[in-house]
C-alpha cells in the first residue's frame, strides 16, 4: 500500500488523461493499417526487382554473385551463354533461372550491393503473404520488369496489392557510379525508380573538384 | 393470477436475461474500447460500425469451437462448474429494480426480475455461490495452476464477502431512518433514496454513507475478480488461472458469468448507494413514454458510471500481491467497515432516541 491514496488518484489521472488525449486530442498511436498507409522511408527494403536496359535487354548476366553473397541463401541462380543471334543480355550470359524463396530471404540487400550490373534491385513492396509455400517462391516470371518498366505483382487482384508500391525504388546508395569507374567513388546516386537505367549521367570526381 | 399475470411475470424474467445479455455484450466492447482509449490504442473497430458486434463475433467463434476434455479431468463437477458460475450472475440481476413500476393493462408491473422481500439477503447468497463455480473448477481440472487459482478464489471470496457484507449492512440500517422504512428489498431502498436533501443533492446513501460506499465498490472489484484484484486468474502467474482447462463455449461461460457478475454488481452499487432509478423524469412536461423510460435511463446511467471506473481501475492499477490483497482485506477494509457500521448505528439511534441521558 505503498503511496497510499494519493498515488491512486494520481495514477487515475495519468490514463485518464492519456484517454480524453486519444477520444479528443491526437493521443492515438495506431496506424489503421489496410486503409491508411505510413510513408516508407526512402530506403526501404521490399520485394526484389529485376531490372532491364532501356533497349529492353536484361541487366542480369547470371553471374550468381548475388547468390554468393546472400546469407540467407535463398537466391538460386543459373546462367545460360546468350544466343549469339538473339541476345537477352548485353553480356556473354544471361540469368536463364532466378529464383527467390521470400520465406527465407532476411531483405538484408547484400545482393543489390553485389549485383555488378544493378540487375536486381529492391522495392518498397512488402505485403507478399500467401497462403500457400510454393507461392513464397518468386523465379523470373514474377522478379522481372516487362520491357516498358512495369513489374509484375504476384497476385494483382490482392486487396492489399499496391502497385505503387513496386514503382518505388529502395534507392540503394552506390558508392561508385554504374559503370565502377574510380573516378565516381564516393558520388553517391539514387535511382528513384527502378526500371531502365535512363537517369543522367553524374559528373566524374574529377569534373565535380575542377 | 390469470393468464396475463402469469405472461407479465414470464416478461418480466425474459427482460432481466434480455438485458443482461445485450450489456454483457456492449460491456465486453466497451471494456476493451475504454482500456485501449487509455493506452493511446484504437481498440476493437472492425466487426460493425466502431466494432460493436466484436463480442458477437467472439461469441459465436467460442461457440463453434471444440470443447476440448483433458485427461484427468473430474467430469461432472468439470462440466458443472461453468454452469454453477452462470446461473448464480443471473440470479444476481433479478433482485435489482431496473426502473419505476409501469402499469400495463391495469396493473402495475415492477420493472424487476422478482419482487423479493430478503434482497439483500439474496444478492449476498447469489455472489457466495458464485465462488462455488471457481473452487470446483480449479479442483475438477486436474491440473496444479486452475486448483492454486480455485484456492485463491476461496480465500479472496471470504475475505472480501466480510467486508461486502458489512457496507451493506451499514447501508439497509441507514435506510430504516428513511421514508420507506427499514427492509431489505431493493425496491423498498430505491423508494426510500427519492427526493432531495437541500433542494438540489439527491437524497442518495452514497453522502450520508461515503464510508461504506468506498468499502463496497473496493469489496466488488475483489468480488467479481477483477483487476487489480485478479488474482484468481493471474495470466502471468497462473497461465488463465480457474479457466485455464476450459476451452470453447465451457470457457464462453465463464467470460459471460464474469461480465454479468460487473453489470450485477455495479447495478446493486447504483442502487443501494446512488438512488437506483430515481431521478429526473418531468412528469406531464415530457411525453408519457419517456417519462416511463427515463428512470431506466438514470439506472443505466449510474450503473455505467461504477462499471466505467471498474475499466479505469483496471487500466491504471497492477494486480495486488497476494498478502497485499490480504492484508487490505482483513486489515484496512473489515475494521473500516466495522468502525463505520458502529458510528453509523449510534448516529443513527442518537437520531432516532435521542441521548441516552436526555
Amino acid at each position: 500500500m505503498a503511496g497510499g491514496f494519493g498515488a491512486f488518484l494520481k495514477g487515475l489521472a495519468v490514463t485518464g488523461k492519456v484517454m480524453v488525449d486519444t477520444v479528443l486530442g491526437d493521443g492515438l498511436v495506431t496506424t489503421k493499417y489496410p486503409e491508411e498507409y505510413r510513408p516508407k522511408p526512402q530506403r526501404f527494403h521490399g520485394r526484389h526487382v529485376l531490372n532491364r536496359y532501356p533497349d529492353g535487354m536484361e541487366k542480369c548476366i547470371g553471374c550468381e554473385l548475388c547468390a554468393g553473397a546472400c546469407p540467407a541463401r535463398c537466391i538460386y541462380v543459373r546462367g545460360l551463354d546468350n544466343p549469339p543471334e538473339n541476345p537477352v543480355s548485353p553480356g556473354e550470359r544471361y540469368g536463364f533461372v532466378y529464383e527467390i524463396n521470400m520465406l527465407r530471404c532476411i531483405f538484408c540487400g547484400l545482393c543489390v550491393e553485389a549485383c555488378p550490373t544493378e540487375a536486381i534491385t529492391m522495392t518498397h513492396l512488402f505485403e507478399m503473404s500467401t497462403s500457400k509455400r510454393d507461392d513464397a517462391i518468386y523465379t523470373k516470371r514474377e522478379l522481372l520488369m516487362e520491357s516498358d518498366g512495369k513489374v509484375p505483382h504476384m497476385f494483382p487482384d490482392d486487396p492489399l496489392a499496391r502497385m505503387s508500391e513496386l514503382d518505388t525504388a529502395d534507392g540503394w546508395l552506390r558508392a561508385t557510379a554504374p559503370n565502377g569507374v574510380a573516378a565516381y567513388e564516393g558520388v553517391q546516386a539514387w535511382q528513384g525508380t527502378p526500371g531502365p537505367a535512363s537517369w543522367a549521367a553524374e559528373p566524374s570526381q574529377d569534373e565535380r573538384d575542377a | 393470477m390469470d393468464g396475463v399475470d402469469i405472461l407479465i411475470i414470464v416478461g418480466r424474467v425474459l427482460a432481466v436475461f434480455v438485458l443482461l445479455l445485450v450489456t454483457t455484450v456492449f460491456n465486453v466492447w466497451l471494456e476493451r474500447k475504454v482500456v485501449a482509449d487509455m493506452q493511446n490504442r484504437v481498440g476493437p473497430d472492425r466487426a460493425g460500425p466502431w466494432g460493436l458486434l466484436q463480442t458477437v463475433a467472439d461469441g459465436l467463434k467460442l461457440f463453434f469451437k471444440e470443447q476440448v476434455t483433458p485427461r484427468k479431468v473430474e467430469y461432472g463437477m468439470y462440466v458443472l462448474a461453468p454452469v454453477l458460475a452462470v446461473v448464480p450472475a443471473f440470479l444476481l440481476f433479478m433482485v435489482v429494480p431496473f426502473g419505476r413500476p409501469l402499469t400495463i393493462a391495469g396493473r402495475e408491473v415492477p420493472l424487476q426480475g422478482a419482487e423479493l422481500n430478503i434482497g439483500v439477503l439474496f444478492i449476498l447468497a447469489m455472489s457466495s455461490l458464485a465462488v462455488y463455480a471457481v473452487v470446483l473448477a480449479g479442483w475438477s481440472s486436474g491440473s496444479k495452476y486452475p486448483l492454486l487459482g480455485g484456492v485463491r478464489a476461496t480465500a479472496q471470496a471470504i475475505s472480501y464477502e466480510a467486508a461486502l457484507g458489512l457496507a451493506i449492512v451499514s447501508v439497509v440500517m441507514f435506510a430504516s431512518t428513511t421514508s420507506a422504512g427499514g427492509s431489505l428489498s431493493l425496491s423498498d431502498l430505491v423508494a426510500g433514496q427519492a427526493g432531495t436533501y437541500v433542494g438540489f443533492i439527491p437524497r442518495w446513501n452514497l453522502f450520508p454513507q461515503l464510508v461504506a460506499f468506498v468499502v463496497f465498490f473496493l469489496a466488488i472489484i475483489a468480488e467479481t475478480n477483477r483487476s487489480p484484484f485478479d488474482l484468481v486468474e493471474a495470466e502471468q502467474e497462473l497461465v488463465g488461472g480457474f479457466h485455464t482447462e476450459y476451452s470453447g463455449m465451457r470457457f464462453a461461460m465463464y467470460q459471460l458469468a464474469e461480465y454479468c457478475n460487473i453489470f450485477s454488481m455495479s447495478a446493486l452499487g447504483a442502487t443501494l448507494f446512488l438512488g437506483g432509478w430515481n431521478g429526473p423524469t418531468f412528469d406531464g412536461a415530457a411525453p408519457a413514454f419517456v417519462s416511463a423510460i427515463l428512470p431506466t435511463f438514470w439506472f443505466l446511467l449510474k450503473t455505467y458510471a461504477i462499471i466505467f471506473s471498474f475499466f479505469w481501475i483496471r487500466a491504471t492499477m497492477p494486480r495486488l500481491r497476494y498478502d497485499q490483497l490480504m492484508q487490505l482485506g482483513w486489515k484496512r477494509l473489515i475494521p473500516a467497515a466495522l468502525v463505520w457500521l458502529m458510528l453509523s448505528t449510534v448516529a443513527i439511534s442518537v437520531r432516532q432516541f435521542g441521548l441516552p441521558w436526555s
